[in-house]
């Protein structure tokens, strides 16, 4: 019964919320306002305890999709994996407001084959995609980050298994599976968390535009009032969050400025989102901010699944007035 | 000649202004010098539309780096109303100016009440500095100084 109990505190890690000292992925871009039409973003991706600083690991970027104002979708260009962030570029080449980043959806979580225990969702990527991608590229903790294996580094075959501590070897590689719809027909006990990430920011050119700013509906998300590339010290910025579209109050968001190197006090605020799900951010400085929401709840979507956890990030700019 | 018009200026009803933004761009002892982009607007007092009285850019560069490029360096009047312009545009545009004072006239069509100007002033290699003056209109003069990249800023009825 070692190997359950294992097995059930792996899953317990993943489903709770994020430690206290989880690795934060990030995406910072060179700039988020741009004035003609010919010009690149270009972009760093990592993950690291503080945001947008290049001391831990890359992100895997293969899942960052580029959403065109004109509802086209764009697309990266010049990936370069480094030791600590990986890089990317993507033309500006239309008018309005841009949206870059991930959104993913993954099950975790055990079931049972015949009395034996199996698992969904550990390590579903080749070797060479650190766990930055997929859970990881969401928010704090999810992955690989959990587990305290730099994300950097190929993990041992067998998998990436969520919460898998060490060299204790959880579970059968053969009795892994990497998705929901891979589960043996038949199988008992399930116990399946939705994990729902998104990571993203906001770059316009010229007038901003909200042409994509309409939410899906599905899991959480957030919707800019003060338009996400128009922020500036001195003015609050507002945002509304949302769960499967609805107004999200009462909702933990984490806003975190970079460059905490450079003074004292780290400026990290642990905010709540009022009775509209609206969240109003003063901004202690300028500079670029890490803004992340996590919340689990027991609504996936996901017919199989009994809990779903969500983390949202957004990158945001805010200039000095 | 300039008598007959005030004259006639005084007979018929007062323009509601005829007045000019006086810019001042100081100059810099730097080793690489720069012209500024420097951009003047006006709002009303309490909050509204911008309007550009000027933009001084590189309007001539084009390529890969277009003077356009840097525009939204004047970040306080590109988010303000600089990009809902189509440069060039007439009677607004301008090549950046070396130091000096600059005489930008004012709309003679401002209704009155209480606007506030702005001149925003980005310069390679540089700093950037935005000032900002009351105005009144029927015009009151009124001034201010920038202390980097602006020097004097004024309003003032002729």
């Amino acid at each position: 019964m070692l190997r359950k109990s294992l097995l059930a505190a792996a899953i317990a890690t993943m489903a709770v919320s994020a430690p206290a000292h989880a690795h934060r992925a990030w995406l910072l871009p060179s700039i988020t306002v741009l004035s003609d039409l010919t010009q690149m973003v270009t972009v760093d991706a990592g993950a690291s305890t503080d945001p947008f600083v290049s001391d831990h690991a890359p992100m895997n970027v293969d899942g960052i999709q580029v959403w065109a104002p004109d509802g086209s979708m764009g697309k990266i260009e010049n990936v370069g994996k480094g030791r600590y962030r990986t890089t990317f570029d993507v033309a500006i080449d239309k008018p309005g407001t841009w949206r870059i980043g991930m959104a993913s959806s993954s099950v975790m979580g055990s079931f049972k084959v015949n009395g034996e225990d199996w698992m969904v969702g550990g390590r579903r990527r080749g070797p060479g995609g650190p766990g930055a991608g997929g859970a990881g590229a969401g928010g704090p903790g999810a992955g690989a980050n959990a587990a305290g294996r730099p994300m950097g580094a190929t993990p041992p075959a067998g998998g990436e298994g969520p919460g898998e501590g060490g060299p204790r070897r959880m579970i059968d590689p053969s009795h892994m599976v990497a998705s929901v719809d891979d589960i043996p027909a038949g199988a008992t006990d399930l116990n399946l968390t939705q994990m729902d990430n998104r990571n993203e920011f906001f770059v316009t050119a010229g007038e901003p535009t909200d042409t994509l700013f309409k939410p899906t509906g599905k899991g959480l998300e957030m919707v800019p009032i003060t338009p996400p590339t128009d922020l500036v010290a001195n003015e609050p910025g507002k945002f509304r969050f949302l769960v499967d579209g609805k107004p999200a109050p009462d909702l933990k968001v984490t806003v975190i400025p970079g460059g905490q190197r450079y003074r004292e006090a780290d400026h990290a605020q642990e905010l709540t989102t009022d009775r509209d799900g609206v969240l109003t951010v003063a901004w202690p400085v300028a500079g670029f901010y890490w803004v992340n929401a996590s919340l689990a709840d027991d609504k996936p979507s996901v017919a199989k699944a009994s809990k779903r956890r969500m983390s949202y990030t957004v990158t945001l700019e805010v200039v000095a007035p | 000649m300039r008598i007959s018009l005030a004259l006639a200026a005084g007979v018929v009803a007062a323009p509601a202004t005829a007045a000019t933004l006086n810019v001042t761009i100081p100059a810099k002892s730097v080793a690489e010098y720069h012209r500024p982009y420097v951009a003047a607007w006006i709002e009303p007092a309490g909050g509204g539309q911008a309007r550009t009285l000027a933009v001084w850019y590189d309007i001539k560069k084009k390529g890969n780096e277009p003077g356009t490029k840097w525009l939204s360096d004047l970040r306080t009047w590109w988010r303000k109303g600089g990009r809902s312009l189509k440069l060039p545009a007439d009677g607004v545009s301008g090549a950046t100016r070396a130091p000096g004072a600059y005489r930008i006239p004012l709309p003679a069509d401002l209704k009155p009440g209480s606007y506030v100007v702005y001149v925003e002033a980005a310069r390679e290699n540089g700093g950037r500095e935005l000032v900002s003056v009351p105005l009144t209109v029927p015009v009151r003069a009124a001034s201010a100084t920038g202390r980097s990249e602006l020097g004097a800023v004024s309003v003032s009825l002729r």
